[in-house]
C-alpha cells in the first residue's frame, strides 16, 4: 500500500499487524505472556543482551552463514543469478538456531528453570535442545506421534542432547496438537518453565520475537550481497509453513520496493485435492494458537489437518506478520507441490553438491521456475533454510529407491 | 438481557445455597443422547448448565474434554446445531439458564454478528470464550453484553490484584475461578486455597463466584459449595460418558442414566453444604 511509510513497524502495542496477531489465550498464561513482553523489550533494549547473542550466534552457530553464487543451478536454470543463502551450515544444521538462542539467553536472564518446546520435523526441537544443553537447562519437547515416525534420526538427536521427548497422541499427532500440548504444559507450569515457540506464530510477543532473532538472515544477505555484486538483491525467495525463515531474509527488505519478495508454501498433492499446507492461498482468517492468523479450516471453524512431504511445513497456519503482508501485497506467496520440491531436492543435491531440506527444496523449486522468466543480472537469493541429512529417508521413499 | 443467570443465583442466594453447574459437550457422543441428557440435567439437580461448543484444538482442555468433542465433531456437530439444541430445550425449560462455553474461532468464522442474535434468539444466557482474555473485549465481549447475553470471565492462579480488576472489568452474570494452573481435568486444588481465591474476588466484585476445573467428587463439590457460590463439574461428568460407550463408541443403554445419577449426587453434595439456614 503505497500510503504506508514502512512496512516494518508492526506490530502495534497490542501485537497486531493490521488485524492479524493478538493474543488470544487462556486467562492463566496472560500475565505470563505480559511478563515476557516486558522482559523481552528490557533485554532488547540493553546493549549487554545483543553482544552476548552475538557472541553466541558467531562463536557456536557458527555466523554468519555463507551467501553462496550457485553457478550450476544458475546455468540450469538459464536466467537470473541464483545465490543460496546457507542457513544449513548453521550448528543443528538449519535456521531454527538463530531463534532458540535467542528466547533460551532471554529465559536466562528472566531466571526461568525449564524448556519446553514444540516441534514437527523435530529441527526447531533439536535446535531447542542444543541450547538447553548448553546451558545445562531441563528440556521437553512435544512432537506429534505421526511427525516422530517421520523424523526419527531427529528425535534420538534430541534424545541424545537430554531432551524429554513427548510423543502427542491427541487430534491429529502433528504439528499443530504439538503446539496444543506445549500450551498445555506451560498452563500447567507456569512458574519455572519458559516456552520456546519456533515460528513466527502464537501469542504476542512471539510473532516479532522469533521475527527480530531470525532477521540477522536478511542483514547478513544485504550486507554480503552489497560486497559481492556492490547492490541489493533483486529477488528474494523463502519457503513457508510458519514462516520464520521467510520473515527473518524478508523483513530487512519490507522497505526495499526494488526488492521483490516471494514466499512458497506447501501445495503438497495441490491446492485443489485440499491436501496441502498453504494457510495464504488455500485458507482463510480465524484465531488459533494465540494469533488471529490464516488457518486452513472447514466452514465451521474447526482446524484441518495439513498435508505436505515436508513435516516442517505442515502446519494448518502461518504466522499473522505474513497475513498481513498477503493482504498488503508487499510479498507475494506462491505454491509448490510435493512433487515439484522434491525434483527441485534432487537438482540441487545433483548440481551443487548440496542436500537442502524437503522445506527449503519448495523455494528451490519456485526459484527454478521464475529464474527462466528474469534477466540474467537479476540477483535471486532463495533461502537454504535448512540442510536435508533428516530428509533422506522421505525422500527415498517417495523416489522408490531401494538400498 | 436474559437474567436468567442473575435471578438464578439471587433465588439460590435466599434458599442459602450454592449452584451446582454441569458441563456437558454438545453432540457428545451423539445428538439424541445429548439432547436427552440435557433435557434431565435441570430435574437431576443442575442449577445452570454450561453447554461445551467443540472445538479441534481446545488448547485450555485436558484428554476428557478433547475426547468429547472430537466424538461431538465426529457424528457432525456444529454451532448451529448447538443453537438448534440450546433452542429445543428452552422450548421446554423457559428457567435454567444455559451458558456455552467454548473457544473463539467457530464463533469467529460463524459471524460475531449473526452468532449473537442467533444464541439470543435461541435462549443462551451467558458465554464463555476461553481464548478471548480482556485485551480481546472489543472482538465479543462488548457487542455479547450489547446484544443482552452474560460474558463470563474466567480468573485464574495467575491473575494477581494487579491484573484482578481488568478481568472482571466487563465480566457479567459471573465470575468463574479457575482453581488450578493447568488444564481441565487434570488435578484439583485444595479447599482452602480455593476459599481465599474466592473471597479475593469478592472484595472487588459483587458477582457470584463459581469454582470450577478438578472438581469430581460430591465432596469436592461440597467444599467448593461452602465457600462459592456455583461448582462447575465437567470432565467427571464426561468421563462418565465415555465409560458409557460401547467399543463401536456408540452410548449404551444405560448411559443416560449413569450421566444422570453422577449430577444427582453432585446435586445432593451442594445442596448439603448449605451455608446458612434458608
Amino acid at each position: 500500500m503505497a500510503s504506508l511509510n514502512t512496512y516494518r513497524g508492526g506490530p502495534d502495542e497490542r501485537g497486531r499487524f493490521g488485524a492479524y496477531g493478538g493474543r488470544y489465550v487462556a486467562e492463566t498464561l496472560m500475565p505470563l505472556v505480559l511478563e515476557l513482553e516486558c522482559a523481552y523489550a528490557a533485554a532488547k533494549a540493553d546493549p549487554g543482551f545483543a553482544a552476548e547473542l552475538a557472541y553466541y550466534l558467531e562463536h557456536y552457530v557458527g555466523r554468519p552463514s555463507p551467501l553462496f553464487f550457485a553457478e550450476r543451478l544458475t546455468r540450469r536454470w538459464g536466467g537470473a543469478k541464483i545465490f543460496l543463502k546457507r542457513e544449513d551450515l548453521n550448528h543443528t544444521g538449519a535456521h531454527k538456531i538463530n531463534n532458540t538462542m535467542g528466547q533460551i539467553l532471554l529465559a536466562r536472564r528472566m531466571g526461568k528453570r525449564r524448556i519446553i518446546a514444540e516441534t514437527g520435523a523435530g529441527q526447531h526441537g533439536v535446535a531447542t535442545a542444543t541450547v538447553c544443553a548448553l546451558f545445562d537447562l531441563p528440556c521437553t519437547v512435544y512432537m506429534g506421534a505421526t511427525d516422530i515416525e517421520r523424523q526419527k534420526p531427529n528425535v534420538l538427536r534430541m534424545k541424545l542432547l537430554g531432551a524429554e521427548v513427548r510423543p502427542v497422541n491427541s487430534g491429529t499427532a502433528t504439528l499443530k496438537d504439538a503446539l496444543n500440548e506445549a500450551l498445555r504444559d506451560w498452563v500447567a507450569n507456569v512458574e519455572d518453565t519458559f516456552y520456546i515457540i519456533g515460528t513466527v506464530a502464537g501469542p504476542h510477543p512471539y510473532p516479532a520475537m522469533v521475527r527480530d532473532f531470525q532477521c540477522v538472515i536478511g542483514e547478513e544477505v544485504r550486507s554480503q550481497m552489497l560486497e559481492a555484486q556492490g547492490r541489493l538483491p533483486d529477488t528474494l525467495i523463502a519457503c513457508i509453513g510458519g514462516g520464520s525463515n521467510a520473515l527473518g531474509l524478508f523483513h530487512p527488505f519490507l522497505d526495499e520496493p526494488a526488492v521483490r519478495i516471494i514466499g512458497v508454501e506447501a501445495a503438497g498433492l495441490g491446492i485443489e485435492t485440499g491436501k496441502h499446507a498453504a494457510s495464504l492461498t488455500g485458507g482463510s482468517p480465524g484465531v488459533l494458537h494465540g494469533n488471529k492468523t490464516y488457518l486452513l479450516q472447514t466452514a465451521d471453524g474447526q482446524i484441518l489437518d495439513a498435508h505436505s512431504i515436508s513435516a516442517g511445513l505442515d502446519y494448518p497456519g502461518v504466522g499473522p506478520e505474513h497475513a498481513w503482508l498477503y493482504d498488503q501485497k508487499r510479498v507475494e506467496y506462491v505454491a509448490v507441490t510435493d512433487r515439484d520440491a522434491l525434483a527441485a531436492f534432487q537438482e540441487c543435491t545433483r548440481l551443487e553438491g548440496i542436500i537442502p531440506a524437503l522445506e527449503s527444496a519448495h523455494a528451490l523449486a519456485h526459484a527454478a521456475a521464475l529464474a527462466p522468466k528474469l534477466a540474467r543480472d537479476n540477483l535471486l537469493v532463495v533461502n537454504l533454510s535448512g540442510r536435508g541429512d533428516k530428509d533422506v529417508d522421505s525422500v527415498a521413499k517417495a523416489l522408490g529407491m531401494a538400498l | 438481557m436474559s437474567g436468567r443467570i442473575t435471578r438464578r443465583f439471587a433465588e439460590l442466594k435466599s434458599a442459602g445455597r450454592a449452584a451446582l453447574i454441569p458441563y456437558l459437550t454438545c453432540g457428545d457422543p451423539d445428538v439424541e443422547t445429548f439432547a436427552r441428557l440435557l433435557a434431565d440435567l435441570p430435574a437431576s439437580g443442575a442449577d445452570l448448565v454450561e453447554i461445551g461448543m467443540p472445538f479441534s484444538d481446545p488448547m485450555a482442555d485436558g484428554p476428557s474434554i478433547q475426547a468429547a468433542g472430537l466424538r461431538a465433531l465426529k457424528c457432525g456437530m456444529s454451532l448451529k446445531q448447538t443453537l438448534a439444541i440450546v433452542r429445543a430445550f428452552r422450548a421446554g425449560d423457559a428457567a435454567t439458564p444455559i451458558v456455552l462455553m467454548g473457544y473463539y474461532n467457530p464463533i469467529f468464522i460463524y459471524g460475531v454478528e449473526r452468532f449473537l442474535a442467533d444464541a439470543t434468539s435461541a435462549g443462551v444466557d451467558g458465554l464463555i470464550v476461553v481464548d478471548l482474555p480482556p485485551e480481546h473485549d472489543e472482538e465479543l465481549c462488548l457487542p455479547a453484553l450489547a446484544a443482552g447475553l452474560d460474558f463470563i470471565r474466567l480468573a485464574t492462579p495467575t491473575t494477581d490484584d494487579r491484573r484482578l480488576p481488568a478481568v472482571l472489568k466487563h465480566s457479567s452474570g459471573f465470575v468463574y475461578y479457575v482453581s488450578i494452573a493447568g488444564v481441565t481435568g487434570t488435578k484439583s486444588a485444595d479447599a482452602r486455597a480455593v476459599a481465599e481465591a474466592v473471597e479475593r474476588i469478592r472484595r472487588r466484585s459483587s458477582l457470584p463466584v463459581a469454582v470450577g476445573f478438578g472438581i469430581r467428587t460430591a465432596e469436592q463439590a461440597a467444599a467448593v459449595a461452602r465457600s462459592a457460590d456455583a461448582a462447575v463439574v465437567g470432565s467427571a461428568l464426561v468421563d462418565e460418558v465415555a465409560a458409557h460407550l460401547d467399543a463401536a463408541g456408540k452410548a449404551r443403554p444405560d448411559l443416560v442414566a449413569a450421566v444422570l445419577g453422577r449430577v444427582r449426587a453432585l446435586a445432593e453434595g451442594v445442596r448439603g453444604a448449605r451455608r446458612v439456614p434458608a
